[in-house]
């Protein structure tokens, strides 16, 4: 099969196009892009399949030996999800994530979207010069800030005898871990949402403010609507990345039983000598589950042309 | 409604560009006025300047008798059409109109009135309720007039609204903003590259040319459009208004025993009387060089305008473009090109030589189709000398131009 099997070129325009359309179309990528997804997914598919299997037959044999007796009712139980369940703190625990997680993802898209929106639209001195500072902060570590955080937290900053930060006895609490998420949130979160919202076109919003908007008419009612689809992409990458979080609540939420979350009782259920990691499967998409609703019901957001029919383009 | 005065006006960039200098206007109040230029040439950033998205480097904006140089869009009470129509994509075409009304907190029944007696104006009401991504550019235009007529604004401010519509809805849009002027009155200032746009719609047209160094203004001439096209006052109006271009070539007079002569290349035609009384002091160029300018329009063919000897041009056509009603014929006229000030500055800018623009000039004229001119042979074209251009070579300025003399005739 050559190119000359693909769709007529002449009504799609450019060579660019027409290129990419052969890309797509030829069967040897379709078979790249289906082995690709296959080989991605049998970790995934062995661990669902281990979690629904008696705990002797995963110390037995693989999860691929159920295939030839698929239908034997012997091969499946539910006992591992229903051990999970029945666990002590559990349910707790999957709260505890979700008070973690929905403060942690919120807060820094609001600041970002305010913070990428002054970026972007608003003359100010200095302003490249602050974007580009707040964008190195990428590059600084997570582990590296940790303690300096913790003392942050325990006994507030004093510079030259003044109180840059109080001793506000934070660790521990809620508001902890939200702060050290926002923070490192934050870099990414600016910067994915400056480009796109300074790629919005600049004649909408001269247009609102001839109409009589200010900037924070326009914030609100041009830009937000207008960004959807980054702000969707910025709060699933930080809600799963928080939602998987160990390090991080483990150091400011600590590791008291009525303060755990998911990801410290998966830990957990691994036992101290990891001799229960039958039960782990289970667990794994126990907490799997919410990030894959968050994922598939913000996933329709992503589409493109958002601004279409505003401006010729 | 409300009268624009641009006094002084200039824009300078941070980087130090002058995009816009002197530049002195004023629009009346309900008047149509159209800035044209090519691009480049600071009619975008002037309009700019009085909407307020620009900042005004010099000089002073009035609207309605109040300084708005600091006053900020919202507060200037006027609407500006976009080129690229700039919609709010998220909202329904109801919605779009309304927003600059609900902005302004005005009464909801109100709203709905205006926003219905604009759409049926421009024949929207049946899109009201769609997303601008469901209309085609022509009802987008629509849209973003709209927008700006609900408004009810002292001026409308229009940044090359039609250049994004195809030809045919160019034209049609054209004829409707014409009317629609008509009928609202209200102080426009439109934008265009668009010599045809600017003939057509504007009450007056103000023609701009690009800043340089030497020369820091960009206002070239300000007048109705028939004045630009009869009147121009300098070679870059008499270039830019008309298409095809008009014909420019250096030449001489000679007077003979009370008759005048103008002598370019081998062609030697007597100028009529009327030409000369519209040059007043012409009679200080006689014998010096001075550039000539001929409409295409003010050529005809032997045959259709009578034997004219004194008149007549000579030439070996090139090539002819029969548009049915009329056709173009183009030849050459053995003379070296006008080198006019711009051109001077973009060869001094590319480090070419004058030398090497050749020793020929195009010419182009408009006959008449009912005689047959064939390429290649040679025509016999009669010229209605009274309407020749002189200007003067050195400045490039019309020969006793004087603002608003003019005459069709």
């Amino acid at each position: 099969m050559t190119a000359t099997t693909a769709p007529a070129p002449a009504r799609s325009g450019s060579r660019r196009h027409r290129r990419l359309s052969w890309l797509t179309d030829h069967w040897l990528v379709k078979f790249v892009v289906l082995l690709i997804v296959i080989l991605w997914l049998i970790p995934t598919v062995g661990l669902l399949i281990t979690s629904f299997r008696p705990t002797d037959d995963i110390n037995a044999t693989g999860w691929w030996t159920v295939f030839p007796h698929m239908f034997d009712k012997a091969t499946w139980t539910i006992s591992n999800y229903d051990a999970v369940l029945s666990r002590q703190g559990f349910g707790n625990a999957f709260l505890n994530s979700l008070a973690v997680t929905i403060p942690s993802t919120v807060i820094p898209i609001t600041i970002a979207a305010f913070a990428a929106y002054a970026f972007a639209w608003m003359e100010f001195k200095g302003r490249h010069v602050l974007f580009v500072v707040v964008v190195g902060l990428l590059v600084v570590p997570l582990q590296m800030a940790l303690i300096p955080i913790l003392r942050l937290y325990t006994s507030g900053a004093e510079v030259f005898g003044v109180t840059i930060f109080p001793d506000l006895d934070l660790n521990g609490t809620y508001l902890a871990v939200w702060l050290a998420h926002t923070g490192f949130g934050l870099p990414l979160a600016v910067y994915l949402l400056r480009n796109y919202i300074g790629s919005l076109p600049s004649s909408i919003i001269e247009s609102a403010r001839i109409d009589g908007a200010d900037h924070f008419k326009i914030f609100t009612r041009l830009i937000i609507p207008l960004s959807v689809p980054v702000l969707a992409s910025f709060a699933i990458f930080q809600f799963l990345w928080v939602w998987n979080d160990l390090l991080v609540a483990l150091i400011f939420l600590g590791g008291e039983p009525q303060n755990r979350v998911l990801t410290q009782a998966l830990m957990e259920l691994n036992a101290s000598r990891g001799n229960e990691w039958q039960l782990l499967t289970a667990g794994a998409f126990i907490s799997m589950t919410l990030p894959l609703a968050v994922f598939f019901s913000l996933q329709r957001y992503f589409v493109r042309g958002l601004t279409a029919g505003s401006v010729k383009g | 409604m409300a009268e624009i005065v641009l006094e002084s006006l200039g824009k300078i960039y941070p980087d130090g560009t002058r995009a816009v200098g002197d530049v002195n206007l004023t629009i009346e109040d309900g008047e149509f006025l159209v800035l044209v230029g090519p691009s480049g040439c600071g009619k975008s950033t002037v309009l700019r300047m009085v909407a307020g998205l620009e900042e005004v480097s010099e000089g002073t904006i009035h609207i309605g008798d109040v300084l708005v140089n600091d006053v900020p869009p919202k507060d200037r009470d006027i609407a500006m059409v976009f080129q690229n129509y700039a919609l709010y994509p998220h909202m329904s075409v109801f919605d779009n109109m309304a927003f600059g009304l609900r902005l302004r907190k005005m009464d909801k029944e109100e709203i709905r009135r205006r926003v219905e007696e604009a759409a049926a104006v421009l024949e929207i009401t049946d899109f009201l309720g769609r997303k601008p991504k469901a209309l085609s550019g022509g009802q987008r235009q629509r849209v973003a007039m709209g927008r700006a007529i609900v408004r009810e604004p002292k001026a409308f401010l229009m940044d090359e609204p039609l250049s994004n519509l195809d030809a045919k809805l160019r034209v049609q849009m054209r004829t409707e903003l014409g009317r629609l002027h008509g009928r609202l009155k209200t102080t426009t200032v439109y934008v265009t590259h668009d010599q045809v746009e600017a003939m057509t719609l504007g009450h007056r047209v103000a023609v701009l040319k690009a800043v340089t160094a030497k020369r820091p203004d960009n206002l070239q001439q300000v007048a109705p459009p028939s004045e630009l096209f009869y009147n121009p006052a300098n070679l870059f109006v008499a270039g830019f208004i008309g298409s095809p271009a008009m014909n420019m070539v250096t030449g001489h007079l000679e007077g003979t025993g009370g008759e005048v002569f103008a002598v370019f290349g081998p062609h030697r035609l007597r100028v009529d009387a009327k030409a000369l009384q519209r040059h007043p002091g012409l009679e200080k160029f006689m014998g010096r060089d001075l550039v000539i300018g001929i409409r295409p329009g003010d050529f005809e063919d032997h045959r259709i305008a009578g034997e004219e000897p004194e008149r007549t041009m000579e030439v070996k056509v090139d090539v002819t473009e029969v548009l049915g009603s009329e056709t173009f014929v183009h030849y050459m006229v053995p003379v070296a090109p006008v080198v006019t000030p711009e051109i001077e500055e973009l060869l001094a800018d590319t480090g070419s030589d004058p030398a090497t623009l050749g020793d020929e000039t195009k010419f182009s004229s408009r006959v008449s189709s009912d005689v047959a001119i064939p390429a290649g042979g040679t025509a016999r074209l009669v010229v209605e000398t009274a309407k020749f251009h002189f200007f003067d070579p050195e400045t490039g300025q019309r020969i006793g131009y004087r603002p608003g003399a003019f005459s069709a005739a």
